[in-house]
């Protein structure tokens, strides 16, 4: 008995010694305040690796999936990094969720040539230093701050706005093209009534200021971690003023931190729709909630499709090279390429990375407080901006 | 600008409530360092726990017990309970044998603390991610507390004035307790000279144990209050407000128990002004961020030219 579960064994190894391993890599904080997106976009590729792994066997390879967890942290992105381009297996990574992360993360990818695929990094800086492995299937800042500021101002008819924001790349950046956009449009925006802050807990000197200043309108460019904590705080001090941010506030868990009654008045701009705007996407979110318990929100959607484009590359290049692994450059070269017809629409790349046409979304929080619920607004599709001259 | 102004006596409250926070945090620091002349960083952890614990309460207990005020009375029994043993384990396992070896140097222990204060963050992430698998955790919305009364043009909650009620009672005491007690006299001796306070039948480690305990129940105590009233709280959130209210110790001579009181409730209305102000009085050149660096540079120019602290003396006259 003994001898036969040992041979079963040997004969285990030896099959997978046999199956060559590629791993695709996901960087999303999976600790922390941001969690909750992190994990979105861990387990989007996740779901699509794990459908893709019978295809690859058949190939003649052990397709795996391993997740960073980069704690939404410029530092930690960097030295996740460095760790994925010596591991030789990786050929392709999913992320990352922030900005700021992805920018300095995305330097050291460029090393090696390694393939990244964002579903959520919005800072134009991203695809604007002209990376050869930086893509994004997502919108931009410069286009969503000022699709934000043309709802505030035309459909909100805000024209004292105090926006704040959390000094991230994304934040501080996305607050900037909003002011810029909305000033431009008739919006008074003095810059005592631009403001930022890292704080996290205590946000009633910045209460009073808005007290103050009585805006029609507060601007939020920050994360949902942040901004519901300040919202609660906020209507405590019996401010109803609307609310609007980016789509760092694009999560259930908003909710549950500033309370569902608190969370009614607040609009957002998002680059990644909800599920209900995609009806490809419905098979996938009945499977995702079987498979993890979990609901999928926009950014599992667009994790998925960014998975899928690195996989559907991975294929392509892997029979160019006839049936053996190829190299990180090929990958590379096979995603900027690429032409998929994803779940959230038609992605190809233009020469800086970007997706040619991105959706824009706007939404409002469900009344009841039900995230699924979330009403769309407003969306458009808008051509990615030309590359910057320098 | 006006508006601004007219909105001062609000500033002043909220500065106020920020300021019993860092009060009660800064004893902790003053009455350890008057006894053992140590600074023990990882009290900022200690407070962190009770706002942990507090939150808890809350959360688990809420379906049991209908009546939030006797929730609330769970809370700040529980939080200081469970932060002052804390307290007394971290000087039972880390100071207490440095102590033991007999270390003269004084970098030793501060060392110590600061990995105690690691420790004990990572021990308090492990743990609730163990339980809840999240470590971010925000205050359930309790309606009775959260209800406000609006009284000369300031907006008030009930949670404020339970925050200003308790800690005062807390102060009180502890004024008591050092003041007018048998403890309190052993606690002022050790503080004074340890080893003849031995000859007189006080055993010194029984006191400082006893000191650790008082000093990290007031760090519970305003740990609760603190997630009461800012509501959102994580393993990290006691880095700030414990440096601050080591800040409000210094400022009002470390060692020193009104002292610790003054500097607290001083430095809470700084941060709370300079953040309300700045940025309207430097047209956003100088913005809300700014409030920690001005608070420091008041505690820098105040060193300068009063070392001591506010109410510190400089004879050796300690807790």
């Amino acid at each position: 008995m003994k001898r036969m579960i040992l041979t079963a064994l040997v004969l285990v190894a030896a099959m997978g010694l046999n199956a060559q391993v590629i791993k695709i890599a996901t960087q999303s904080p999976l600790s922390g305040g941001q969690s909750a997106f992190g994990e979105q976009l861990k387990l989007g590729a996740q779901y699509a690796v794990e459908e893709a792994q019978a295809n690859f066997k058949k190939l003649g390879f052990d397709l795996q999936l391993t997740p960073y967890d980069d704690q939404a942290n410029p530092d930690t992105g960097v030295s996740n990094a460095n760790r994925i381009i010596n591991d030789p297996d990786i050929v392709g990574v999913v992320g990352h969720f922030n900005s700021g992360v992805a920018i300095p993360s995305s330097e050291v990818y460029k090393t090696v040539n390694l393939v990244m695929v964002s579903p959520a990094n919005t800072n134009p800086r991203v695809t604007d230093r002209l990376l050869a492995n930086v893509n994004r299937i997502c919108g931009r800042d410069d286009v969503q701050g000022p699709a934000g500021a043309a709802f505030a101002v035309n459909e909100l008819k805000a024209k004292k706005i105090f926006v704040l924001n959390d000094k991230s790349a994304y934040g501080q950046g996305l607050a900037q093209a909003f002011k810029d956009a909305a000033v431009k449009l008739g919006a008074s925006i003095p810059d005592s009534a631009f403001v930022g802050t890292e704080e996290k807990t205590n946000f009633i000197p910045i209460i009073t200021q808005i007290l103050a200043f009585n805006p029609e309108l507060v601007y939020f460019g920050g994360t949902y971690d942040q901004i519901g904590p300040f919202t609660k705080q906020l209507r405590e001090r019996g401010v109803k003023t609307p609310i609007l941010g980016g789509d760092g506030l694009d999560s259930g868990d908003y909710i549950n931190l500033a309370g569902a009654a608190n969370a009614t008045n607040t609009y957002y701009t998002t680059v990644a729709g909800p599920v209900s705007s995609f009806p490809k996407a419905a098979a996938l979110a009945k499977g995702f909630k079987a498979k993890f318990g979990k609901d999928l929100e926009g950014f599992g959607i667009y994790s998925y499709d960014s998975a899928k484009i690195i996989l559907n590359a991975l294929e392509a290049a892997i029979k160019a090279n006839g049936g053996k692994k190829p190299s990180r450059d090929a990958v590379t070269k096979a995603v900027r390429s690429i032409k998929y017809d994803g779940l959230t629409g038609l992605v190809t790349f233009d020469s800086k990375g970007d997706i040619a046409k991105a959706d824009y979304f706007i939404l409002k929080y469900d009344a009841a407080g039900v995230y699924a619920n979330n009403k769309v607004i407003k969306s458009v599709s808008v051509d990615a901006p030309a590359a910057p001259k320098s | 600008m006006d508006t601004l102004l007219l909105l001062l006596p609000q500033v002043l409250f909220d500065g106020l409530l920020l300021g019993f926070v860092y009060a009660m945090i800064a004893l902790g620091y003053t009455m350890v360092y008057g006894v053992l002349e140590l600074i023990n960083f990882a009290h900022s952890e200690i407070f962190m726990i009770g706002s942990v614990v507090g939150i808890e309460v809350f959360r688990s207990l809420t379906g049991y017990v209908p009546n939030p005020y006797i929730l609330l009375v769970v809370a700040v029994i529980l939080g200081g309970l469970i932060s002052g043993l804390t307290a007394v384990g971290v000087e039972r396992l880390a100071y207490r044998p440095l102590r033991k070896r007999g270390t003269k140097n004084r970098l030793v222990p501060l060392i110590t603390a600061f990995g105690v204060s690691f420790v004990l963050q990572d021990l308090v992430k492990l743990l609730e991610g163990l339980w809840h698998n999240e470590f971010f955790l925000s205050m359930k919305n309790v309606g009775e507390l959260e209800q406000s009364v609006t009284l000369f043009g300031i907006f008030i909650q009930y949670k404020s004035f339970i925050l200003i009620g308790v800690s005062l009672v807390m102060l009180g005491a502890l004024t008591w307790l050092v003041g007018r007690t048998r403890l309190g006299l052993a606690i002022r001796s050790v503080a004074q000279d340890p080893s003849t306070a031995g000859l007189m039948g006080i055993d010194p480690e029984k006191i400082i144990s006893r000191t650790f305990l008082i000093g990290g129940a007031l760090g519970g105590v305003a740990g609760v209050l603190f997630a009461l009233q800012y509501t959102t709280v994580s393993p990290y959130v006691g880095f700030l407000p414990g440096i601050k209210a080591f800040t409000a110790a210094v400022l009002g001579g470390i060692g020193n128990i009104p002292g610790a009181v003054v500097g607290g409730l001083v430095l809470g209305e700084i941060e709370t002004l300079a953040g309300t102000f700045l940025p309207v009085l430097t047209g956003g050149a100088f913005g809300t961020e700014y409030k920690d660096v001005l608070a420091f540079l008041i505690l820098i120019l105040l060193l300068l030219f009063r070392p001591q602290g506010l109410l510190g003396q400089i004879v050796k006259e300690k807790v």
